[in-house]
């Protein structure tokens, strides 16, 4: 991506349920190496906005274009981006270290090992357990991980601070600092305004799937 | 989907059809001539060739309605495929009762696992299945996709079901339906045929129109001014 | 696809406890059916294929719709998916080990029915190609059709609806070469029964990796 290219250009995004509208008109742009807050209230749209642009689900309405590609070019963006979804992406019978292992055989690229990673997410100690056992505070710590592993351009953090205890809140604000370091954009959903508002550049609040 | 003026073609067909199947059938039942060996019984042959034409048309018609429908995303073929389907449903199970009306008589039991017949049944099961993959599927876009992959899919099926199950039989004595009897009267067969053709063709006809009113609903575009809920 | 077969062989072997189940499951079959006959050993040894593949394919529900469970649980394949990892090769590495896992079903069956209905047979090597083969027939559009059905709510229902009647063409083709191993194949029968074996899987396999994409995705 060029500098100064906007990582995600997106007009008038809809989405619907059956008969509910999640997104009905959303407009957004974000810079490269920016960071977005996304607010609003639960149900709000947050997470289908953010499943939208990740290409995990498709649009209904209007179009986007991220990390250069449009929305169609799903293959292009996944490549590049990598989202931290409600759903953790884990398989509960394999342990954390296997999880990961499985995430960086497909990433193909040279990736970061899945020991260090897990090392960063403060996890080593459980790395041959399996996630089965875990409590949501670690599996959230483990999708977190798996997110590192895929070295995002454009990282889509649904809830990051979810089920996290205060050391968590702390490695979700230095992986975010990482991210922007490294030029990567970030778009957080997030209820934790204040905190996230002391360092995003934009903010973008929903209510009943529009921007405010 | 703005459909300005309601077209009354479909309504000709099925007039048409009732016609020409008023007329073959009259002359099927009463003119022709009963057949050298099996009587008045192979007079369903009328009935059930044309009925086992236009079922493996309208089979066709579904499979190529699903291929475009893959390939193009164009609600038109979803409604057009979900009626063939359906009309092709309707059609294959008539096909089974025949058949079995025919070999009660003919041979003593009610189904005589004639290749053509036994494939009519999988069929028939098949696509009903379709159906009722149709039922469960809320999303339009899923349900539209997830039923033109399985029409396809059972479709390329067929012509595998139908050598398997011939040579399956082909082991035992060799059985016969009445469409393997030939006849010399062609005109009440024809008539027959394109009865039941126009007669389907109105039917998918009527029946995509319903579909398409159905879709329109669940896959408009979103409302300027709504709050966030259909009304 | 060799990154999906392993994760497949890993997760299978995890939870193998299942199979057992699932084998469990097979036998008991086996002795119901036999219930359906009698103690008449010469028919017993007539139909034990029929019954053999049978109690395969109702095996193989358990076993398909079982596979993506582990799938669906945490959305574990929108996880993979968005990786990015090809459909295709996902779908490859689950057909392949589902396939593996009704082999080897089959095979652990074969001794049960040998013992039940005294079809015994010397033609071994011919029994574990039909079985490969037939196991790898039911595998192809099952898996995809377990894939369609695990993302909604009846899927119980829904699967052997679905499957069933596609299969038929392995059904009889199984059956009928199975039979004739057993029996004795005079005729040398069993080897178009193969090769229609042979051309369902070609077919299916190759159709139902392009297809799986749509299955998936939203």
């Amino acid at each position: 991506m060029p500098m100064d290219a906007l990582a995600i250009d997106a007009e008038h995004l809809a989405r619907r349920f059956g008969r509910r509208w999640a997104l009905l008109d959303v407009s957004l742009q974000l810079r490269r190496g920016e960071v977005m807050m996304v607010a609003g209230r639960n149900g709000s749209g947050k997470t289908t906005l953010l499943r939208v642009l990740a290409t995990a689900i498709r649009a209904d309405g209007g179009r986007a274009v991220v990390g250069g590609f449009e929305l169609a070019r799903r293959e292009e963006i996944r490549g590049i981006s990598a989202l931290l979804s409600h759903q953790s992406y884990l398989y509960e019978s394999l342990t954390a270290l296997e999880n990961l292992d499985v995430v960086s055989r497909f990433c193909g690229a040279p990736a970061p090992s899945p020991a260090m990673v897990l090392e960063r997410v403060g996890l080593s100690a459980r790395a041959d357990d399996p996630v089965s056992t875990f409590s949501a505070g670690m599996r959230k710590r483990l999708s977190f991980a798996r997110v590192l592993l895929q070295q995002p351009s454009i990282a889509f953090l649904d809830e990051p601070y979810g089920q996290l205890d205060p050391e968590g809140f702390g490695l979700v604000d230095e992986v975010v600092a990482e991210l922007r370091s490294r030029d990567a954009s970030v778009l957080i959903a997030t209820h934790q305004v204040e905190r996230v508002g002391r360092f995003a550049n934009r903010t973008i609040t929903l209510e009943a799937g529009r921007a405010r | 989907m703005p459909n300005h003026r309601v077209s009354n073609l479909p309504y000709a067909f099925v007039a048409l059809g009732v016609l020409c199947l008023l007329i073959g059938s009259y002359l099927g039942l009463f003119v022709a001539p009963p057949e050298h060996y099996m009587g008045d019984v192979q007079r369903i042959m009328y009935v059930h060739v044309p009925t086992a034409w236009n079922a493996m048309l309208a089979m066709t018609f579904a499979f190529a309605a699903a291929v475009m429908f893959l390939f193009t995303n164009d609600w038109k073929w979803d409604a057009r495929m979900e009626a063939a389907i359906e009309v092709g449903v309707m059609l294959a199970f008539l096909l089974c009762c025949q058949g079995a009306i025919w070999a009660k008589p003919t041979w003593g039991v009610w189904w005589d696992w004639d290749p053509r017949l036994t494939t009519t049944a999988v069929l028939l099961f098949a696509f009903a299945g379709i159906l009722a993959l149709r039922r469960f599927v809320d999303d339009p876009v899923k349900r539209g996709t997830w039923s033109a992959v399985a029409t396809v899919i059972a479709y390329a099926d067929v012509p595998i079901v139908y050598y398997s199950v011939r040579w399956w039989n082909s082991l035992h004595q060799m059985q016969s339906s009445p469409a393997t009897v030939s006849s010399a009267f062609h005109l009440p067969l024809r008539l027959n045929a394109f009865g039941v053709l126009f007669l389907m063709t109105g039917f998918i006809m009527l029946r995509a129109r319903i579909a398409s009113l159905r879709l329109a609903e669940e896959i408009a575009p979103p409302p300027a001014d709504a709050l966030g809920e259909l009304a | 696809m060799i990154a999906a077969l392993r994760k497949e062989l890993l997760l299978q072997w995890r939870t193998r406890a299942q199979a057992v189940a699932v084998f469990v499951f097979g036998a008991t079959a086996l002795l119901l059916f036999s219930f359906a006959i009698g103690p008449n050993a010469a028919a017993l040894r007539e139909y034990a294929a029929g019954f053999l593949w049978l109690a395969l394919l109702l095996s193989s529900t358990l076993t398909l719709s079982e596979s993506f469970h582990a799938e669906m649980e945490n959305s574990a394949l929108e996880g993979l998916l968005l990786i990015p990892a090809s459909p295709r090769a996902l779908y490859y590495g689950k057909a392949v080990a589902n396939a593996i896992q009704l082999i080897v079903l089959g095979i652990a069956l074969v001794p049960v029915m040998i013992v039940l209905y005294d079809a015994g047979t010397m033609r071994l090597p011919t029994l574990l190609l039909i079985i490969i083969l037939g196991g790898a027939g039911l595998s192809a559009p099952g898996t995809l059709y377990a894939a369609m059905t695990s993302q909604i709510r009846a899927k119980q229902m829904l699967l052997p609806l679905l499957l069933f009647p596609l299969i038929v063409p392995v059904l009889l083709a199984a059956v009928k070469a199975t039979s004739l191993a057993i029996l004795g194949d005079p005729m040398e029968q069993g080897r178009a029964w193969l090769l229609l074996l042979v051309a369902f899987n070609g077919i299916y396999w190759s159709l139902c990796g392009l297809l799986f994409a749509r299955v998936v995705e939203d």
